[in-house]
């Protein structure tokens, strides 16, 4: 594939790396600190840092200026986009912000429903669905202009994403969505965390026998678990997860205070087995109020140097 | 039809305190029909609010009339004779009735006696389900006669999003996921290869999104 | 049977407890009743299928009403019984005039008086 905007990270993937990215939740605050500590822990470990965006519905910095402080330290964003809180006027317009500081990845997402949050009294907007504003990425870069039709000066260079979640139900169209997702433009995916390797597998493999993989890259997504009660949390309390039964199993026979340790060992062994599957372009390691541990699943997960493109 | 649900009685109380002579105005459509505003309903409001009334040491007379309708004028006219006997009327008919009395009766206040909720169907006696939204552009062609944009949480149009679990939305599991009924109708009516057919982006103009609406129809008109 | 019962207690012959609306409740109340009885089949057994089922639904309502608007929801209530169960009705009679009793008079009829006065 080629590559067709100064992303670093495209330019990574496009040279057959396996890329690694990782993600930051801004504070729920205006201190840039909340950001600045974070990417300090994971920023030569990874090549580019995802910045969630009002995510599970609460108020937070918004995804746009956090990105922006990245940009300033040097580091390579990704802009998460969800279609709840913003109209397609407002997400043109953040897309051309981002785009003035030179960001050059987005991530499009639907975002949690506002009544998980902190504003459940409030108007959601969904304007545009997530497909919708992979679209209107791809059209405002590749046609440079906006919705309206009206030209834009110095259109937005972006490489866009999509997420994807092999678990969520029903799973007879999680691959029609992956091509679905294609069409509408998406050029990389960051999967839901992945702990039923199995089915991940398996869910890889319908992706390449529609010749999928060749069209949009993988990355698949890791977050090491803390303790049993966050595999049993996980497992039962969050839609779309799964988790195997085993994995609870093993965490819970591991003493307590050595259950974070699993954990990262269990997340680096599903990071060393999945870099061998067809298709999986790399890996999106969310360790959310983890981050210190980053560093280490990317070095004993043998990724680490990260490779220096120009 | 409209759908809609009582006022709690503490509120109707409070606002209807100071009308010494108050007419129950009942409809006998939609809201008849959802068990809100009826002649029915009228007449539980009406002794309900007299006995509280009493209990309170406040005298009023309540009326009680059910019109056939109050969103058409020649109905909401067969009460002009009449009007004039109140210092207030509660409407119980949905909030388009309780507006276009209003609109009718410029010197008597109109007051609301239901919440207007949602354009329904009764599921069974008792349960009423949104089934529309009036979003002025219906795709229900595309999409196996399910609307995403009354029956998805987040009126996604290309779904289902992550969080759909076993049927299910992911804001309650007593609601069913839109994009998994529209995927199994499409599974039904053997259409599923229409899946992967991307939806455009809604114009919502014809939304509430354009302003305040309203249909002309030239031909009918004289 | 020629059993007892309080000759306080008015009786209003339906078909069904069915029949029974909740404005009709209301209305009793209105008129100064102290207290609402409303009497029907063992639940199952009724010979309109579901007439009881409907009348308990209507008796919960008037209380929660009656509740709301300070009359007392204590003084609506449904009792269940077969029809040759005799010593059983004379029972629930006592029952309701022992606890309407106790809750006092109807405060409409109080209210009335004043407003008379």
């Amino acid at each position: 594939m080629t590559v067709k905007t100064p992303s670093k990270l495209e330019k990574i993937l496009a040279a057959g790396h396996l890329a690694v990215t990782s993600e930051c939740g801004p504070p729920r605050g205006s201190d840039p600190e909340g950001i600045t500590r974070k990417a300090e822990m994971i920023k030569d470990h990874v090549d580019a840092i995802n910045i969630t965006d009002n995510q599970t519905s609460m108020t937070r910095m918004c995804s746009l200026a956090a990105c922006i402080r990245l940009k300033l330290m040097g580091l390579e964003p990704v802009l998460q986009m969800v279609t709840r809180d913003r109209n397609r006027l407002a997400l043109q317009s953040d897309i051309l912000g981002a785009a003035s500081f030179d960001i050059h990845n987005i991530i499009c997402l639907s975002g949690d429903h506002n009544s998980f949050g902190d504003c459940a009294k409030g108007q959601n907007v969904h304007d545009l669905d997530s497909l919708q504003l992979v679209q209107t990425v791809r059209y405002m870069r590749d046609e440079g202009k906006f919705l309206g039709g009206d030209e834009i000066k110095r259109p937005p260079e972006m490489f866009v994403g999509a997420a994807a979640n092999p678990f969520a139900d029903p799973f007879e169209i999680r691959v029609p969505r992956l091509a679905k997702k294609i069409a509408a433009g998406a050029e990389f995916i960051q999967t839901q965390c992945i702990y039923n390797l199995d089915k991940f597998e398996e869910w890889m493999k319908l992706a390449c026998d529609r010749g999928l993989t060749e069209k949009v890259y993988i990355l698949a997504g890791m977050t090491p678990m803390k303790s049993a009660g966050m595999a049993r949390y996980m497992k039962n309390r969050v839609p779309g997860m799964d988790v195997p039964d085993e994995l609870v199993k093993r965490l819970a026979d591991t003493p307590k205070e050595k259950q974070a340790e699993e954990g990262i060992t269990i997340c680096v062994e599903a990071i060393q087995r999945l870099k061998e599957v067809k298709g999986v372009a790399g890996f999106h390691v969310m360790a959310i109020e983890w981050e210190e541990k980053v560093p280490e699943i990317i070095e004993r997960a043998g990724l680490y140097p990260r490779p220096k493109v120009v | 039809m409209i759908v809609a649900d009582k006022k709690p009685i503490e509120e109707i109380i409070e606002t209807t305190r100071n009308f010494k002579r108050l007419l129950i105005l009942g409809c006998n459509e939609c809201v008849t029909v959802c068990e809100a505003g009826g002649k029915k309903e009228v007449g539980i409001l009406a002794s309900a609010l007299r006995m509280n009334a009493l209990n309170q040491g406040r005298e009023v007379k309540i009326d009680e009339i059910t019109l056939e309708r109050q969103c058409d004028h020649e109905y909401l006219e067969e009460i002009r004779n009449v009007v004039d006997q109140y210092d207030g009327i509660l409407s119980i008919a949905c909030g388009v009735g309780v507006q276009f009395t209003a609109e009718k009766y410029q010197a008597t206040p109109v007051l609301p006696g239901v919440n207007t909720k949602f354009m329904g169907a009764t599921e069974k006696r008792g349960l009423w389900v949104e089934r529309c939204q009036g979003c002025g552009q219906c795709i229900l062609a595309t999409t196996g006669g399910i609307c995403p944009v009354s029956r998805c949480a987040k009126r996604l149009f290309n779904g289902p999003c992550g969080g759909s679990s076993n049927g299910k939305c992911e804001i309650s599991k007593e609601v069913d996921c839109a994009w998994q009924l529209i995927i199994d109708r499409m599974k039904a009516l053997g259409t599923l290869e229409d899946y992967e057919k991307l939806s455009p982006i809604k114009d919502w103009s014809t939304d509430r999104a354009g302003g305040p609406r309203k249909v002309v129809r030239e031909d009918v008109q004289l | 049977m020629r059993l007892n019962y309080p000759t306080n207690v008015k009786i209003i012959r339906v078909p069904c407890t069915g029949k029974v609306d909740t404005i009709h409740i209301l209305r009793a109340f209105e008129k100064g009743a102290d207290g609402v009885c409303v009497i029907g089949c063992m639940e199952g057994d009724c010979h309109y299928n579901s007439g009881n089922f409907r009348a308990r639904k209507r008796v919960e309502q008037v209380s929660h009403l009656l509740e709301q608007i300070g009359i007392g929801g204590e003084r609506v209530k449904m009792f269940n019984l077969s029809s040759g169960e005799g010593p059983r009705f004379a029972q629930y009679a006592v029952e309701m005039t022992e606890r309407v009793t106790a809750l006092g008079p109807n405060p409409i009829k109080l209210a009335r008086k004043r407003a008379a006065a």
